[in-house]
């Protein structure tokens, strides 16, 4: 054990002996883990915040979206055709609301943005702005802060009446209330009948800057279309979640007169589907480290066996003394482990420096991940064993005679 | 009692280069404890490559060699290894230090690879008594090259001596030192020797010779002489002789008047 500790000693001192080359050797792995740690830190925020926002959604929603489909071996662009239209909605309610107690509510949902706002003798466009039924509140589990929702009445009557979310208040009226105050969007009249709670940021979205139209309004007067974007349904718990999957998969592939143009998912499908895509990122990420992580380790090899050459008398000397050619394997490895974990623990440590100030400068979630980093500074001890044992096997296996006769 | 050394018809013969050379011709030698051997010869004659060989640094290439007993030619690498450690003590022709590293360290390393297991505390402690021994533990923590060459050969000589060898093997440790160091350094030696420790020096100079017990010459890698010495020098005599000759100097020497 001591003489472990003497080792790691001697090991440290050579490596301090020439600072300068020790950090230009590890430059490699530092720079490998570090842009690693850098990637999944920004690869988990953005995960972390796919995952906020869909769980944000409400619970137990289901989304019904058009799907392009399959016609003879055609695909067409995703989204393209006039799949979904409120009758469908209509639909669900009639054949699945009433008379089953699993569907609690149901809303057609049409976006559809880039209007001008003009009220108040102020300018403004909205970050979002949905066409969405009276059950919208209900599905996101958004409440009314000031006045009413609109009204199944307002949707068939196609009211020129809208509820906007606080910032789009806030900035449209910043003095006095905005019930009952009228809004000109896209130079149509409408008049404000509610206000929403304030929902905050997800995804880096201001939530709030939301204007809700009833989604007949929105479709005929606006954006003036005849499908919707897709449609949202809530259960009434997680256990029948699949059951109405089931009964709307039915439902829709009856009305579509039996084309599947259409996509039943519920949200763990939607943030799984989200997901996959970093998870995809992260494999790439993992390439990348072992790549990098190789061509660090053979940065090292190569300036060990420089090392070994260099010092070859000081080896002759050791053997000479009575150091076995255990102690002088260990010497050397040693030193090129604590090279590369050494470097793989600076990497890291630049890895989360640079996420936090890019995630600061861009705007990133940053999330830096434990395991990320446990197994960054694991493997890159593993890449130290791994090319430090050629160099310090050539070292050990020295003739004393030889080596100190080495000039 | 069996000699410490025996080497029966030594043989070493170098074939690296383009004509082999025969450095070592058929020596054979029995060295007993408390003996003090000096090692003559012209250069080239195999002083060193002998020296090698009695350090189990190098193989013979025909011939036997029993340390203490023991048949060297038997052993491997690692036990080899072991017996430089604990029984053999080295000072090299050209020291042979760590550089960037302290005199104490230099003399604690044989400590690093011995198998008695030692504590920091007495390791630091044994390396300082081998450097007071030499006369150097003013300049324990100075690193090889803030030393002067007599000096170094010290530092190398207190590093032999750490592991406590029975047998201490130097080649010329006075070929870069003054003949005041030179005979301080033989000094220690007889010391050592007196303590029963068996010395086995190279050396050029006759009266370096003098200090030992037995004046072996070389020639062309063969014994041609081996004989006790007559009227053998004492370096604590040599030395109170020197210091009395020194302070007379002082005493009647004239300084050069500055011009
Ligand atoms: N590694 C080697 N390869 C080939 N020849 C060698 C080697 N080492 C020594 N020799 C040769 O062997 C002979 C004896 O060399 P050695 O070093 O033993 O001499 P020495 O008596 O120690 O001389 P010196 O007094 O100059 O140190 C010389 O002719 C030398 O050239
Ligand atoms: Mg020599």
């Amino acid at each position: 054990m001591m003489r472990f500790i003497i080792t790691i000693k001697m090991a440290l001192r050579a490596l301090r002996r020439n600072t300068m080359r020790s950090i230009l050797t590890a430059l490699g792995i530092i720079i490998g883990v570090g842009a690693v740690i850098a990637m999944v830190s920004i690869g988990n925020g953005a995960k972390a915040q796919v995952q906020n926002a869909i769980a944000g959604l409400g619970d137990n929603l289901i989304i019904i979206s058009p799907q392009s489909q399959n016609t003879g071996g055609v695909r067409g662009g995703a989204g393209t055709g006039v799949t979904l239209i409120p009758a469908d909605a209509d639909a669900i309610v009639t054949d699945l609301q009433e008379g089953s107690n699993r569907v609690m509510s149901v809303s057609p949902y049409v976006s559809g943005g880039g209007y001008q706002i003009l009220a108040n003798g102020l300018n403004w466009r909205p970050q979002s702005m949905l066409g969405v039924g009276p059950d919208w509140p209900d599905i996101r589990s958004w409440k009314v802060a000031e006045g009413n929702f609109f009204s199944d009445d307002d949707v068939k009557a196609a009211s020129k009446v809208c509820v906007i979310g606080k910032t789009v208040a806030d900035t449209l009226f910043p003095e006095g209330s905005a019930i009952g105050q009228m809004m000109r969007i896209g130079n149509i009249p409408f008049k404000v009948i509610g206000i929403m709670d304030v929902k905050g940021y997800s995804n880096n979205q201001d939530q709030d800057d939301v204007v809700l139209l009833p989604y007949k309004s929105h479709m005929t007067r606006l954006s003036r279309r005849t499908s919707v974007n897709s449609i949202y349904v809530k259960a009434r718990n997680e256990d029948v979640v699949e059951r109405v999957k089931t009964d709307l998969t039915d439902l829709m592939t009856q009305r579509h007169s039996g084309v599947i143009d259409f996509q039943v998912q519920d949200q763990a499908e939607i943030a799984a589907l989200r997901n996959q895509a970093t998870t995809t990122m992260t494999y790439l990420l993992g390439a990348i480290a072992g790549v990098s992580l190789v061509v660090g380790g053979i940065g090292i090899m190569n300036i060990m066996l420089v090392s070994v050459t260099e010092r070859t008398r000081e080896i002759g000397i050791r053997l000479a003394l009575g150091a076995h050619g255990k102690d002088v394997l260990t010497q050397f490895l040693i030193e090129a482990i604590l090279l590369s974990s050494l470097g793989g623990m600076m990497g890291v440590a630049l890895g989360i420096g640079g996420s936090e100030i890019a995630g600061k400068y861009a705007g990133w979630a940053v999330e830096p991940s434990t395991p990320a980093m446990v197994i960054a500074v694991v493997f890159s001890s593993l890449v130290g064993v791994f090319f430090g044992f050629y160099p310090a096997r050539k070292a050990a296996a020295m003739d004393p005679i030889e080596a100190l006769r080495y000039e | 009692m069996a000699p410490v050394v025996k080497i029966e018809d030594l043989h070493k013969i170098y074939d690296s280069g383009e004509i082999p050379v025969h450095a070592v011709r058929g020596v054979s030698l029995d060295i007993h404890r408390g003996e003090f051997v000096a090692l003559m010869g012209s250069s080239g004659s195999g002083k060193s490559t002998l020296m090698n060989t009695l350090g189990c640094l190098d193989r013979p290439t025909r011939g036997s060699y029993w340390l203490d007993g023991t048949d060297v030619a038997k052993l491997d690498s690692n036990q080899l290894a072991d017996l430089r450690n604990q029984k053999l003590g080295f000072v090299f022709q050209g020291f042979n230090l760590l550089s960037r590293t302290t005199a104490l360290e230099n003399v604690e390393l044989p400590l690093l690879y011995s198998k008695k297991r030692m504590s920091a505390k007495e390791m630091k402690d044994r390396a300082m008594y081998c450097l007071e021994i030499v006369g150097l533990s003013k300049r324990y923590d100075h690193m090889p090259n803030q030393l002067s060459g007599g000096q170094q050969q010290r530092v190398a000589i207190a590093r032999a001596l750490v592991n406590e060898p029975q047998v201490l093997l130097a080649d010329e440790p006075t070929g870069n030192l003054d003949s005041k160091t030179s005979i301080e350094v033989m000094g220690v030696f007889q010391k050592l020797n007196d303590q029963g420790i068996t010395i086995v020096m190279v050396t050029h100079e006759l009266d370096i010779a003098h200090y030992c017990k037995r004046d072996l010459i070389l020639r062309d890698g063969v014994v041609v002489r081996d004989e006790l010495v007559q009227d053998r020098s004492v370096a604590e005599q040599e030395l109170q002789r020197l210091a009395e000759a020194e302070a007379k100097a002082k005493l009647i020497g004239n300084p050069v008047p500055a011009t």
